[in-house]
């Protein structure tokens, strides 16, 4: 790979000397905070020519927040960050381009009506006599560059239709051809093949050999330790880790990663378990998928983990209706839901709090008031018409009872944050007074404090005999509040743990199927609550099905 | 491998960027050569019951008939590719028609070209508006310009009152331009065919001709690659006004009596024009020539609708079907295309 061709040594300067060259990129101490949030704390990385830098952590630990300030699009709090030695300031995405700096996102944002060659040059087009566009000197650069990465891509198609892998080759084309030294790669493999991280893994190393300095993010290790020489470990806003990969192995990745208080374990007790309230068997539904069986009893929380897109949220969204399913049934006390059919699921008393709160949890335009009586209309009704002083009234005691904060009942829900938003939805369900809830993701993107709040709530109600289902990415949170743990795995569930029995570590193997060796990786997404992990066994060597307590589930293919 | 990577020009194209490369090539002719096919199939049917419909005069005067539509129809399509709408076109027309008509009559003597100047002015003065609107107040293009289609009829309604300009009035070689012929076909049309290959080319060829295409493919990656997207779609408005300002004055032109109704509900058809032509109404793709054959398309069907002496009610409902079939065409084929495109592509599925 070390012969490159002229052209392009001349476009991807100097690779590294024997000497050992400096940082090209150095980010010292930088901090970013949305309102009370504190995404960024202490972010510090340095990159080398010719180095490829793994950067990993959970999700939240700031690694996006990182990315956007090389990219330009936020501006640091504080800290410094310098390339080739010199303090710069990004005031936006085309200052970072102008510095060297090139960030490839997981879904990269092309024109989908230009032609391959077009999205590269868009702006920067080779031109001819009279400032017109020289096409063909524009495909012959893209072919050269597309023939340096190794890759078969023909520039006068149209990107339209173009494979997520394509997209990123498209992107990482357009990167060489601004001479960008540094290329930032924002969980490129997410969304690969097998095939397709091979392919992009041998473009890699290509930028690399010829000197660009590759920050790689990933939630996968093994491909860390197959790629990278240089790993930064962030955890909760800062650098925890910061060394060459050799000597280091995955569990040294993982303590650096998960590394945090395990005192905040399990916190009361939960009662013995009631009736049985939902029984699902053998939910399918094709290519999404396979065989689920749960039951949810009276007074427990029952928690859904797993990779994102494993299935989680599609096959909570199948119990409540939303999606249809292929086979299988819902049973609710006993009574069997009808399949996509949402009234039906909510007269029998099953709640939904959908992971998307913006979209799909709120209206955002309508006020306080209104959202929270949204599914209560059936009750507030007299005569046809919304009884206003009910809806008040019903409002207001959800929203003390869970300590909303808000201006007026009266405002726009969307002037609340993210976590009094996200006491909305619960309580546009609670004021139903459902039997089942479910609740997909119901922390994402709220603060610590509010966080325990709405834990404490789920607490709770499961104390008051509602069944909850919840599906949460982060691992604590699932550790911390449930009673069992589901985990599934391409559509499958693969193991059932009892809270007693259950460690993150536990769960991300099954989530992953690390354990079983000789299964494939996990599919493409990131991980649970980021906690990325995999490349790893439990201590005592045992698959998550063997577990004491654990239930065995059909296994994968 | 590194000797494979060193040849550039000579090295054959990936053949997955090829098969589809020449698919997309043919779909994108079919957009124009389709409406060649339609237009040829419509006239040979029409000169088989009416053989009057191909004597010289008559497809002159669809020449001419044309000219004014196909030149609204480039700069529109200016406008539609950067996803962006512009409904004042027939307004601004018939401002321009009177303003600059009206001239002959209180300046006598005044040159033709001067006029033009007049109608051009007008034209660039309502286009910077809609276009300052759109790209600086970032309202929406369809309210903005929906709002100055009323303004500016409204402000023509003011000035022309009751009057009008007549034929009479104006001097016979501006009243000649539409009539001038060079081997039986007219001038007007030879010039506008110029223009719209003009267009057509500046599109196709320069960077900012591109950028319009990149900005209503994806505004938001146009943004994030640098495009100055506001001055751009503000440029493809002012194009689309001025355009519009000249039209006015050939329009005056041609019919020789201008008043307060000039070119009332032009917008639509100029915009059916466009979109028959196969240029995507949410931006992104299509051609000036595309367009133009659109314009010429519908003014055909109204001629051999009057050859034929079916009612002129028959005349809008054919537009709108039309109409109809040019959407569903162009969903098909970018269905298709995707489709074909993502086989071709395919290396994970």
């Amino acid at each position: 790979m070390g012969l490159r061709v002229e052209k392009a040594s001349a476009r991807l300067p100097g690779a590294p000397g024997p000497s050992g060259p400096g940082p090209v990129l150095v980010l010292q101490h930088a901090a970013k905070a949305f309102g009370a949030v504190q995404a960024l704390l202490d972010g510090s990385i340095e990159l080398y020519p010719g180095e490829v830098h793994a950067l990993v952590g959970e999700n939240g630990a700031g690694k996006s927040t990182l990315v956007k300030i090389l990219a330009g699009v936020y501006q640091p709090d504080a800290g410094s960050l310098l390339v080739d030695g010199r303090q710069v300031t990004l005031h936006g995405p085309a200052m970072a381009r102008a510095a060297g700096i090139a960030v490839i996102y997981q879904e990269p944002a092309l024109f989908p009506d230009l032609t391959v060659a077009e999205n590269m040059f868009i702006g920067r087009q080779p031109l001819r006599a009279g400032r017109r566009i020289d096409r063909r000197a524009m495909r012959a650069e893209a072919t050269a560059i597309f023939g340096q990465l190794g890759v078969q891509l023909g520039p006068a198609r149209i990107a339209r239709g173009l494979s997520i892998a394509d997209q990123q080759v498209v992107e990482i084309g357009k990167a060489i051809s601004l001479e960008a030294r540094v290329i930032v790669m924002d969980e490129p493999t997410a969304a690969l093949s097998a095939a397709e991280v091979d392919r992009l893994f041998d473009v890699v190393r290509t930028l690399s050999a010829s000197g660009a300095a590759v920050l790689f993010i990933s939630h996968r290790l093994e491909e860390v330790f197959a790629l990278c020489q240089r790993v930064t470990v962030m955890r909760d806003g800062r650098q925890v880790l910061n060394q060459r990969i050799d000597g280091l192995v995955a569990s040294d990745l993982i303590r650096a990663m998960v590394g945090r208080d395990l005192a905040e374990r399990p916190a009361e007790a939960h009662g013995t378990p009631g009736e049985l309230l939902l029984d699902v068997e053998r939910l399918t539904r094709e290519g999404v998928f396979t065989d689920i069986s749960l039951t949810v009893r009276a007074g427990e929380i029952v928690a859904l983990a797993g990779l994102v897109g494993s299935g989680r949220s599609e096959v909570a969204r199948a119990i409540f209706g939303i999606d249809r399913y292929d086979a299988g049934t819902v049973m609710v006390r006993g009574h069997r839901l009808r399949r996509g059919s949402p009234t039906g699921a909510m007269a029998a008393g099953v709640g939904f709090v959908p992971e998307d709160r913006r979209q799909q949890g709120l209206v955002m335009d309508m006020s306080v008031q209104q959202n929270i009586a949204l599914a209560s209309m059936q009750r507030l009704r007299h005569a046809g018409l919304i009884r206003a002083a009910a809806e008040r009234a019903l409002a207001a005691d959800w929203a003390a009872r869970l300590r909303i904060r808000y201006g007026r009942l009266r405002d726009p829900v969307s002037m609340l944050s993210g976590g009094n938003q996200q006491k909305v939805v619960l309580a546009k369900w609670l004021g139903r007074k459902p039997a089942v809830l479910i609740v997909d993701e119901p922390t994402r993107g709220i603060d610590v404090a509010t966080k325990a709040e709405v834990h404490h709530l789920l607490l709770q109600l499961a104390r008051d005999g509602v069944g909850v289902l919840m599906i949460s990415s982060e691992l604590p949170e699932v550790l911390r509040i449930s009673d069992r743990i589901l985990v599934m795995r391409e559509g499958r569930l693969m193991a059932e743990l009892a809270q007693a029995d259950a460690s993150e570590e536990e769960i991300l193997s099954a989530a992953t199927g690390q354990a079983e060796p000789g299964t494939p990786g996990p599919p493409a997404d990131h991980p649970l609550g980021g906690q990325d992990v995999p490349g790893q066994t439990t201590g005592d060597g045992r698959g998550p099905a063997e577990r004491p307590g654990g239930r065995a589930h059909p296994g994968t293919p | 491998m590194s000797t494979t990577l060193v040849s550039r020009s000579e090295r054959p194209p990936a053949p997955a960027g090829t098969g589809a490369r020449k698919l997309t090539e043919r779909a994108f002719r079919i957009r124009e050569s389709g409406i060649i096919v339609v237009l040829v199939v419509f006239v040979a049917i029409t000169a088989s019951i009416q053989p009057r419909f191909l004597n010289i005069t008559n497809i002159q005067f669809i020449l001419v008939n044309t000219t004014v539509f196909a030149l609204l129809a480039v700069g529109e399509t200016m406008v539609v590719i950067s996803r962006n709408y512009d409904l004042s076109v027939g307004s601004v027309l018939g401002l321009s028609a009177y303003l600059s008509a009206s001239q002959f009559g209180q300046h006598q003597g005044i040159p033709i070209v001067a006029v033009f100047g007049i109608g051009l002015g007008i034209g660039v003065a309502c286009g910077a508006a809609n276009g300052i609107m759109v790209s600086v107040g970032r309202v929406p293009s369809l309210v903005v310009t929906l709002a100055t289609l009323y303004i500016v009829r409204g402000l023509d309604i003011l000035i022309v009152g009751g009057k009008e300009v007549v034929a009479s009035s104006l001097p016979a070689a501006f009243l000649n331009i539409p009539r001038a012929t060079v081997l039986g076909i007219p001038d007007l049309a030879i010039v506008i065919a110029f223009a719209v290959a003009v267009g057509a080319y500046y599109l196709r060829s320069f960077r900012s001709g591109r950028e319009l295409y990149a900005i209503g493919s994806n505004p938001e990656a146009a943004r994030l690659a640098g495009i100055p997207t506001g001055r751009r779609v503000f440029v493809a408005f002012v194009c689309s006004g001025a355009i519009a300002g000249v039209a006015g004055v050939l329009w005056a032109a041609q019919y020789g009596t201008v008043d307060s109704t000039a070119g009332t509900g032009y917008e639509l058809q100029v915009i059916s024009a466009v979109v028959v032509g196969g240029v995507a109404i949410f931006g992104g793709s299509g051609s000036a020539v595309g367009a133009a054959l659109g314009a010429l398309l519908l003014n055909t069907i109204s001629s051999a609708l009057y050859v034929l002496g079916i009612s002129p009610f028959w005349d809008q409902a054919i537009w709108g079907f039309l109409l109809l079939l040019a959407i569903t065409i162009d969903r098909l084929i970018s269905v298709r295309l995707t489709a074909a495109l993502r086989v071709r592509g395919a290396r994970h599925e």
